[in-house]
């Protein structure tokens, strides 16, 4: 089977995939069941994981790569497309994820980074990497390593939306910045924000980031999503938002509906309605120790 | 003579949608994403875009569609890509799923298997991607094969309906043969 990388005219297959998720939600699941209720609801794909971030948080520890079976466990349940985390710069991790056959990876800092200096090359990799970013700068490195597709980080598993929030609106801001600016400022703007020129060339030329762009990190409610895909999220991930709920079937279905019809707030409220049940309880960013945050692991 | 722009719609509750405006702009038709019956009555033909066909089919489902679009399909050419293909064939497997049945062909979703073997081909000598890709396994002898790759269909039509299991979507050389072909199925239909 011919695996060649297509001509330059043509979208990278690897961004291809995440091109397919848009409009969508990607659920955190820990298991084979979770995972059938999450495709039951609608979900476009799952984030198969030993432990969602806000029990990550509890437990403490190094937090590493979930355990193979729980992971194989979850590929064998769905259809959807199987996606799964592997430490910041831990190569061999990746290496394990891909040879197992998992859809995506995510490079993620939920889990113990494993190398503070350096992120994976990401060209390596035949399977695509998903990556968290706080603002173009950042966006702009892990996608010259050859990230096929940028979420925020926002703040995982504390159910508070407001750090996706601030990442996303810096992110916008900076490539409207880019988009006004004349072509003779780039440069000086790429070395200010840390970001390969090329790739900033690009952010320039089309306005937009040259991969998808996915909201993460704080996600709890129907109105959470729709809020992330009006400021421009084209997909939302939900880690623990939905098993930590109430109840995660409604949860689910009703964060599914609200992402697809998202700008219409007629629906959001009928999916609001349909819930029956609290959302996780959340944590106030101020309450969790610089240390903890887990938005600053990575740069 | 001058002749009545035809408007597309692509079914945007979710999926690759945007991908498909410069190739149906290209063609001198109208593009449009549509949501809603009364955007469906709006449009002269529907493309039913990549994505997870599971997810499309809970959100036909949810928002009570499926009679209405059915109704729509019937009057009007469809062509289904990738997980669109899966909506429109008689028959899916792996697992077995419910579908329009607008083209006679049984389908296997997933059937090059995961991510890691999704790859480019040529189709009429344009470079298209195959993602996750369903296979079809059977086609009927009333519809036509318009294209094979590695021995197997991987574009049907039958009437008003085609669908392909590739993406000529992604590829940024405007319009693909496939746009310029249903736009001109769908001009022909009007």
């Amino acid at each position: 089977m011919s695996n060649k990388t297509g001509s330059p005219n043509v979208i990278n297959i690897k961004t291809g995939l995440a091109e397919m998720l848009k409009g969508g939600v990607i659920m955190d699941v820990v298991t084979a069941e979770q995972a059938k209720v999450a495709e039951d609801a609608g979900a476009v794909a799952v984030m198969a994981l030993e432990r969602v971030p806000s029990d990550i948080r509890k437990a403490g520890g190094v937090a590493r790569m979930s355990p193979p079976e729980v992971i194989e466990q979850v590929m064998a349940a769905v259809s959807i497309p199987v996606m799964a985390k592997c430490r910041i710069g831990h190569f061999a991790e990746a290496q394990i994820l891909e040879a197992m056959g998992v859809d995506f990876i995510d490079e993620s800092e939920v889990l113990t980074p494993a190398d503070e200096e350096y992120h994976i090359n990401k060209h390596d990799f035949k399977v695509p990497f998903v990556c968290g970013a706080k603002d173009l700068g950042e966006a702009c490195r892990r996608i010259g390593e050859g990230a096929a597709l940028m979420r925020t980080k926002g703040e995982p598993g504390t159910g508070n939306i407001v750090e996706a929030v601030r990442h996303m609106r810096k992110i916008n801001a900076q490539i409207s910045r880019v988009t006004h600016m004349d072509e003779s400022e780039l440069m000086g703007y790429a070395r200010d924000l840390g970001a390969p020129y090329e790739i900033l060339k690009m952010v320039r030329a089309q306005g937009r980031l040259p991969v998808p762009n996915f909201a993460a990190g704080g996600v709890a409610t129907p109105a959470d999503a729709a809020l992330c895909m009006q400021l421009g999220a084209e997909t939302v991930f939900v880690g623990s938002g939905i098993f930590k709920s109430d109840n995660p079937e409604k949860f689910a279905r009703a964060i599914v509906k609200a992402t697809a019809h998202f700008d219409d707030p007629a629906i959001v409220l009928e999916a609001s309605k349909e819930l029956e049940g609290v959302a996780m309880r959340g944590t106030e960013i101020s309450e969790i120790e610089e240390p903890m945050k887990m938005a600053n692991r990575g740069w | 003579m001058t002749q009545q722009k035809p408007t597309i719609g692509v079914l945007a509750l979710q999926g690759a949608v945007e991908l498909h405006r410069p190739h149906v702009e290209a063609c001198g038709a109208e593009f449009r994403t549509v949501k809603t019956p009364a955007q469906f009555e709006a449009v002269d033909g529907f493309i039913l875009p990549g994505g997870e066909s599971t997810t499309m089919l809970k959100l036909i489902e949810r928002f009570d569609l499926w009679d209405v679009l059915a109704e729509q399909f019937a009057k009007k050419p469809v062509w289904g890509i990738c997980a669109g293909s899966i909506l429109m064939a008689e028959k899916v497997e792996n697992p077995s799923q419910k579908s329009f049945g607008l083209l006679p062909i049984t389908v296997q979703r997933n059937g090059y298997g995961r991510q890691i073997d999704s790859h480019h081909t040529l189709i009429e000598r344009y470079e298209v991607s195959l993602i996750r890709a369903p296979v079809i396994t059977a086609v009927d002898d009333s519809a036509e094969v318009l294209a094979r790759h590695e021995d197997t269909p991987v574009w049907v039509k039958r009437g008003p309906y085609m669908a392909s299991t590739f993406h000529p979507e992604l590829t940024q050389d405007f319009p693909s043969p496939m746009h310029r072909a249903f736009v001109d199925l769908v001009a022909e239909s009007a």
